[in-house]
């Protein structure tokens, strides 16, 4: 069905041998999630070979006493397991943290079990880590912190301002995103994705439509590639701009707070002006756009002033002692831990990690466009940070190529779902790799969609870089992380 | 060395003076809410009813010449109405700022003209003569509410020009602001912030998440807008509602702006 992706059965006791085989030959494994075929449950293993290869699907039947916990080999799993456990009910042997993860402690009926009235699982209590000893103190913050946040809570382990143990609680935020584009037409679910973390808007829409494209068999007409390259990269532009207001902002250089919101601001004032909305919603649909977009006609003028001005902004940054040394050495992410935990996007980037789906698999119009790829090694809140600054500075090149390459013609192609169909689809957010796993039913309904967001796996990474820190720094390491609740949460 | 100080003060004020400049609000292009204009729709067609996420859009007999109408505090601005409908009834509008004091006044009504609401608007006008100060509350939201309320610092709307400021603390704060679809995990840190604040308190819905349980409405962790938790005291539908429609909503609260939309009839 799908050109860019293999799916491969597999016999549950064949999983550990394949996956050694994978990380032994540079592979990864992306993500894993159950849904269910003809009403038996299904697990898929999302297996990445490697630059240039099609993605693998291992999948497995699961058998009635669950499956081996497969997270003491690729230990980014342990999360997708948990999930797979608190929405599905299906048990995982041997986790070394089997504790809930997504739904909120103790009774509950398996919300993405088909027909699982009446199934009650009780799930562990809620466990934190015990940490006890003299002069040892904890403090719980959050959920609802100081200024406009969006809402997790933290607990920290700590003697005067050294961090012991730090224990995030997330999913407070849990909407059950997924389940709700189940039975939506293939264009009603467009509106959803869009929804999901509607700071990577656009990369969820490209991505949610790149997978029922792939499932139809339809491809979109050149100009509708481009445009959603071009939106792609103002979305990364302006939260790339976000970022930096933050990251000052955490190391109190108000000036420089001040400015970054500012170029955001001027950002999304030109996406309204370019697609009429100031995060770009209501866009792109199954085969192309839903409406031809114009350029507004002094569109390069404004893009390059505002490339000036970043440039300008961005070598200020760089310039101030303060701000760089309080990034330096802080909150450092080893290539190990990156790439055990599952770390993505401007943070495996800044561990030394080389990937980029806009450049390894390439998608939309991104052959043409060649973006580059910024890399740094240092793993710190520097490295995290100069990263972005390369790709910020590379994103408007991309956008100036992308206004070249848009020739006038169709913006969008039949796109007819085959019933009972499976899609895969993906997406560098500005935060990292997205991917959409969906299956469609006899009606071509959405039957089963699955998100693999990129803060979920940053979330995952994150606190190894917190224990045993700082209590000074933390605000600084969170910023330098870029994270998204919603997008972990989902 | 970067002198940032200096970069400061030649970068000058790059506030708006909206909503005193009255087209200075930064949102030109901006798509909004849709609008049902006159006609009759072709024979048996229910497009815009089936094609809208949100359930936003039903038929009552006299609610326009074709009996449709949009209840606006479900609506999330997607556009896919306008785009199904075969006749120009459901229009594209630029109207985005739609904070009201009365839920009711968001959907149709047969009825103009809500006099509570206006007495209500009157004892908060004496009070918040000078400041405001808002604590906000992330309630299960899609993070796109924040970036937009975020928005508000920034040196373009520069909030603190109005006398509005955000608070950390729930003991200082006037004004509850809550985003999101109100998960189960979120309620009972909302309804702790809520009692934290002196009286007399206000409660305000920003986002249609909030206002009616938006795009996430009937999920299994969600809940279906916030007047079901606490009384509230303005609604402000949009997904996300941009920082202009959020800082008119803001001023309604206060007495100093008026409300756009009367018993489900954009201006
Ligand atoms: S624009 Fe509003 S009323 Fe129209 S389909 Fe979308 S949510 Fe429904
Ligand atoms: S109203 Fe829209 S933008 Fe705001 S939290 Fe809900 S889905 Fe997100």
């Amino acid at each position: 069905m799908s050109g860019q992706i293999q799916i491969r059965n597999m016999l549950v006791d064949d999983l550990p041998t394949a996956l050694n085989t994978l990380l032994a030959t540079g592979g990864r494994m992306q993500m894993a999630y159950a849904w269910f075929c003809d009403g038996q449950p299904r697990v898929c293993y999302l297996a990445a070979p490697g630059a240039g290869q099609a993605f693998e699907c291992w999948s497995v039947a699961v058998p009635s006493g669950g499956l081996p916990s497969l997270a003491s080999i690729a230990p980014l799993l342990g999360w997708y397991e948990r999930e797979i456990q608190d929405l599905v009910g299906i048990v995982f042997r041997n986790h070394p943290e089997p504790n809930p993860l997504v739904l909120e402690r103790g009774e509950h009926t398996p919300p993405l079990l088909p027909g699982a009235k009446g199934v009650v699982m009780t799930t562990a209590p809620h466990a934190l880590p015990e940490v006890e000893g003299e002069d040892i103190q904890e403090l719980d913050f959050g959920p609802v912190r100081a200024d406009v946040v969006e809402s997790a809570q933290f607990r920290f382990f700590y003697i005067g301002e050294r961090i012991l143990r730090y224990q995030p609680r997330l999913f407070l935020k849990h909407r059950g995103m997924e389940r709700r584009f189940q039975g939506l037409t293939t264009e009603a679910g467009v509106v959803v994705a869009e929804r999901v973390s509607a700071t990577a808007s656009l990369a969820h829409a490209l991505a949610y439509c790149q997978a029922i494209e792939d499932a139809a068999g339809c491809e979109p007409p050149p100009r509708a590639l481009v445009w959603r390259c071009l939106l792609a990269e103002l979305e990364r532009i302006y939260n790339h701009l976000h970022y930096f207001g933050h990251l000052a902002d955490a190391t109190t250089l108000k000036v420089g707070q001040a400015q970054g919101r500012w170029l955001e601001e001027q950002t999304k004032q030109l996406l309204a002006h370019v697609c009429g909305s100031r995060l770009p919603m209501n866009l792109l649909t199954p085969g192309g756009l839903r409406r031809d977009l114009q350029l507004p006609d002094d569109f390069a003028g404004q893009l390059a002033a505002l490339e000036k001005e970043t440039r300008y902004y961005l070598d200020m940054l760089s310039d101030t002692s303060s701000y760089i040394d309080r990034l330096q050495a802080t909150g450092v992410l080893s290539q190990q831990v990156a790439f055990d935990k599952g770390a993505t996007g401007p943070i495996e980037r800044a561990s030394g990690l080389d990937r980029d789906l806009r450049r390894d698999h390439p998608y939309a119009d991104y052959v043409m466009l060649a973006p580059e790829v910024a890399l740094r090694d240092a793993g710190d809140a520097l490295a995290r940070a100069e990263v972005r600054v390369e790709e910020l500075r590379h994103s408007f090149t991309l956008v100036e190529r992308a206004v070249g390459r848009l020739k006038p013609g169709e913006v969008c192609s039949t796109c007819v779902p085959r019933p009972d169909s499976f899609g895969l689809g993906w997406a560098e957010s500005p935060r990292g790799s997205l991917f959409y796993a969906i299956y469609l039913d006899q009606q071509t309904r959405l039957a089963r969609v699955k998100i693999k967001s990129p803060s979920y796996s940053n979330w995952r990474v994150f606190p190894f870089t917190v224990h045993d820190s700082n209590m000074m720094d933390y605000a600084i390491n969170e910023a330098s992380f870029g994270l998204s609740v919603a997008g972990c949460d989902r | 060395m970067a002198f940032w100080t200096l970069f400061g003060l030649r970068k000058g004020s790059a506030s708006t003076k909206w909503p005193k400049a009255v087209d200075d609000h930064g949102q030109q292009g901006v798509l909004g809410m849709p609008k049902v204009l006159d006609g009759v729709c072709a024979e048996g067609c229910e497009a815009c009813i089936e094609a809208c996420p949100t359930q936003a859009i039903g038929r009552k007999e006299g609610a326009s010449q074709s009996g449709i109408f949009i209840d606006y505090g479900r609506c999330i601005t997607c556009q896919r109405c306008v785009e199904v409908c075969p006749e120009p009834i459901l229009q594209a509008s630029d109207t985005w700022a739609l904070g009201v004091r009365n839920r009711d006044e968001l959907c149709w009504q047969a009825a103009l003209q809500t006099p509570e609401a206006t007495e209500l608007g009157q004892r908060i006008q004496t009070r918040f003569r000078r400041s405001l100060h808002i604590r906000h509350v992330d309630a299960g939201s899609c993070g796109g509410c924040e970036s937009e309320l975020q928005a508000l610092n920034n040196p373009f709307y520069n909030l603190h020009r109005l006398g509005i400021y955000f608070t950390a603390s729930p003991r200082s704060a006037d004004l509850l602001l809550v985003t999101g679809a109100l998960t189960r995990s979120m309620l009972g840190p909302l309804r702790t912030t809520w009692e934290a604040m002196p009286e007399p308190r206000w409660v305000m819905a920003v986002g249609t998440c909030a206002v009616s349980g938006g795009i996430a409405e009937g999920g299994y962790t969600c809940g279906h807008g916030l007047d079901n938790e606490m009384p509230v005291d303005v609604y402000l539908p949009g997904c996300p509602p941009n920082p202009a429609a959020i800082i008119h909503a803001l001023l309604l609260l206060v007495g100093r702006s008026s409300q756009h939309i009367h018993a489900g009839r954009l201006p």
